[in-house]
């Protein structure tokens, strides 16, 4: 009885979760894009989906958006099952879609303007807030420009910005960099910290691990449409790898030989096409020992572990071929 | 406790979409006309214009005797009419449609939004019927000052050709929204659908002119139906009452079900 009621307890002091999905499925025909996948997202938490092209993201992102109809498993965002409450849930989204969808007949403020309409907001309201939401964007002096003519970032940018126009609970954010130039990520990057900060929940996807290092408490690392592991990227990386890898290279003919002879260094060891990756706690120690076995890499380098390692070892594949 | 509370503001922020969401869309649609607004207006002129001429000084002076005891020009304007409204519906079922999921891809954004695929479709006709319903109006306008209609119920041909218009998009669009790529679908659906409706709906010509055997081509052809309505409404053409409700009915009926088949697809493709 007492355990019963420290539970009762226990289950009023954490907040709700605001997404959570069970053995969540889809397939398309008979190819399974999501292959049941378990995971909750707290209020005001950064979330990320990590993981290569074809990994199932996209798909979860758009059942999480209660566009895509799921197969199987259990959903429900807000307290609210997608299958039945799809527009009112997603009348408290922000979504930024993979490819961008801004009308292109429209001008740059117009496109906040009617997407506001669109939750049923006053007009007068959408246009105050677009114009924040242009400054936020750094897009005001843009306001009357044809989307065509904006830049890859500044269209990325927009989209955010037609994202916020309803002050959305959770803001979905499928790949918001891809394609991008690393000074319009940077720009980018910056925006979205900001409202990480603000407490604005935030569920994204991503196959750049820095990306994924830089905005999400937590994350899983996902691959066929699995989950593959689950964590904060810094424990992900100490649960998945060691402090630090040592990257040598021999010259694309040697390196299988230099694999066999280096084997028992470090903890563990990844042969790559092009070079060795031996994770250990101290990497300058290891290069050490392998110059005293008489091994001479053509160049070596002592690097902190990262999510690609991590990905790496779960999968035995790169996150970005 | 924070479930319900969140659940409790989404079910209050749906709820004015879910009941106005079709018209969010019409909105948006007329804003966007604002870019070619002025070219919208040009070609709604001057259309009717050049047909009234060519046809009515034109063509009407090898007709002398005119048709069913009415001049030739007073024939053809109901269809005249009805062929403006039904290129309306060809111009916004067609393209606009396809592009909506794939070149400009304004339905899945829409769809992120509280705002569902039958909303889309539904806002989106609305504006189609206004659009439509503007140029056949000023169509009108221009074949009154050419003393075409001469019974006062001509007004409500403006009303047929909406409603033939409408039909006639809406069985494109059951088509164009089930088009995952256009490689020359729409330009055959002009080609082998719009083309021969257009000629052998008893437009130009009566379809009792027609051998016997082409006349269901004007049968099943919306476009007949509502030129023939127009005509009773231009000029008194004298129909039976049955085959009056027949041609409303028609018309109604391909409407209703268009409507419904383009949002069955659309809501479909949307949640794939
Ligand atoms: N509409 C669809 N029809 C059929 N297969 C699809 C569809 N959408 C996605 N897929 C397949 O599902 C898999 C996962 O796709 P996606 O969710 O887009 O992955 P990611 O976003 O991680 O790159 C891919 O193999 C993709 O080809
Ligand atoms: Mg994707």
């Amino acid at each position: 009885m007492v355990a019963h009621g420290k539970a009762g307890l226990c289950s009023t002091l954490v907040p709700a979760p605001v997404i959570s999905a069970q053995s969540l499925t889809k397939k398309y025909d008979d190819f399974t894009a999501v292959a049941g996948i378990d995971f909750e997202v707290a209020p005001g938490e950064s979330f990320g989906l990590l993981g290569p092209n074809g990994a199932g993201k996209s798909t979860t992102m758009r059942m999480i958006g209660a566009v895509s109809t799921r197969t199987d498993g259990e959903l429900t965002i807000l307290g609210l099952d997608p299958n039945t409450h799809g527009p009112d849930i997603r009348s408290q989204l922000g979504v930024v879609p993979q490819q961008d969808n801004l009308d292109l007949d429209l001008r740059v403020r117009d496109n906040l303007l009617v997407y506001g309409r669109y939750f049923g907001l006053p007009r007068k309201q959408i246009a105050e807030r677009a114009d924040e939401l242009l400054e936020f964007a750094q897009l005001a002096d843009r306001r009357g420009a044809k989307v065509d003519e904006l830049s890859g970032g500044m269209k990325r940018r927009l989209t955010i910005a037609r994202a916020l126009i309803n002050d959305p609970r959770i803001l979905l954010l499928d790949e918001p960099t891809t394609g991008l130039d690393p000074q319009a990520r940077h720009i980018l990057w910056d925006r979205l910290f900001r409202l990480k900060e603000r407490g604005t929940t935030l569920v994204l996807t991503t196959h750049y691990m820095d990306e994924a290092e830089q905005l999400c408490d937590r994350l899983v690392v996902v691959d066929k449409g699995q989950i593959m592991a689950e964590g904060s990227p810094a424990s992900l990386i100490r649960d998945y790898s060691s402090r630090e890898v040592l990257e040598v290279r021999f010259g694309s003919d040697k390196n299988a030989e230099a694999a066999e002879r280096v084997q028992g260094i470090g903890e563990r060891i990844e042969v790559l096409p092009d070079r060795l990756l031996i994770y250990s706690d101290n990497g300058e120690a290891e290069l050490v020992k392998i110059t005293e076995m008489g091994l001479h890499p053509i160049t070596s380098l002592v690097r902190r572990s990262s999510l690609e390692d991590v990905f790496l070892r779960l999968t035995g594949r790169s996150l970005v071929e | 406790m924070t479930v319900t509370d969140d659940a409790r503001r989404a079910l209050t922020s749906g709820a004015a979409p879910r009941r106005f969401g079709a018209l969010y869309i019409l909105e948006h649609r007329i804003r966007a006309l604002r870019g070619y607004a002025w070219s919208a207006v040009m070609t709604s002129l001057g259309n009717p214009i050049v047909y009234l001429f060519a046809l009515g000084v034109g063509l009407a002076s090898l007709v002398p005797a005119g048709i069913g005891g009415v001049s030739y020009l007073e024939f053809v304007a109901p269809a005249l009419l009805c062929t403006a409204a039904m290129t309306v519906a060809a111009n916004e079922t067609t393209y606009p449609i396809v592009a909506g999921f794939k070149w400009n891809p304004i339905f899945h954004g829409m769809n992120a939004s509280p705002i569902t695929g039958r909303q889309i479709v539904h806002g989106t006709m609305l504006f189609i019927a206004l659009r439509m319903t503007f140029a056949v109006a000023v169509y009108y306008a221009v074949i009154l000052a050419f003393g075409a209609v001469p019974s006062a119920w001509g007004i409500l041909s403006v009303a047929i050709a909406v409603l033939t218009g409408m039909a006639i998009g809406l069985l494109i669009s059951s088509y164009s929204s089930t088009l995952k790529d256009e490689r020359g679908q729409l330009a055959m659906v002009m080609r082998f659908g719009f083309t021969p409706m257009f000629l052998f709906s008893g437009t130009f010509f009566p379809l009792s002119e027609l051998p016997i055997y082409l006349q269901p081509i004007g049968w099943i052809s919306p476009l007949w139906h509502g030129v023939e309505l127009g005509r009773l409404a231009t000029y008194g053409q004298p129909i039976a009452p049955w085959l009056i409700a027949v041609h409303i009915g028609y018309l109604v009926s391909i409407i209703v079900i268009g409507l419904w088949s383009t949002s069955r697809t659309v809501t479909r493709r949307l949640a794939g």
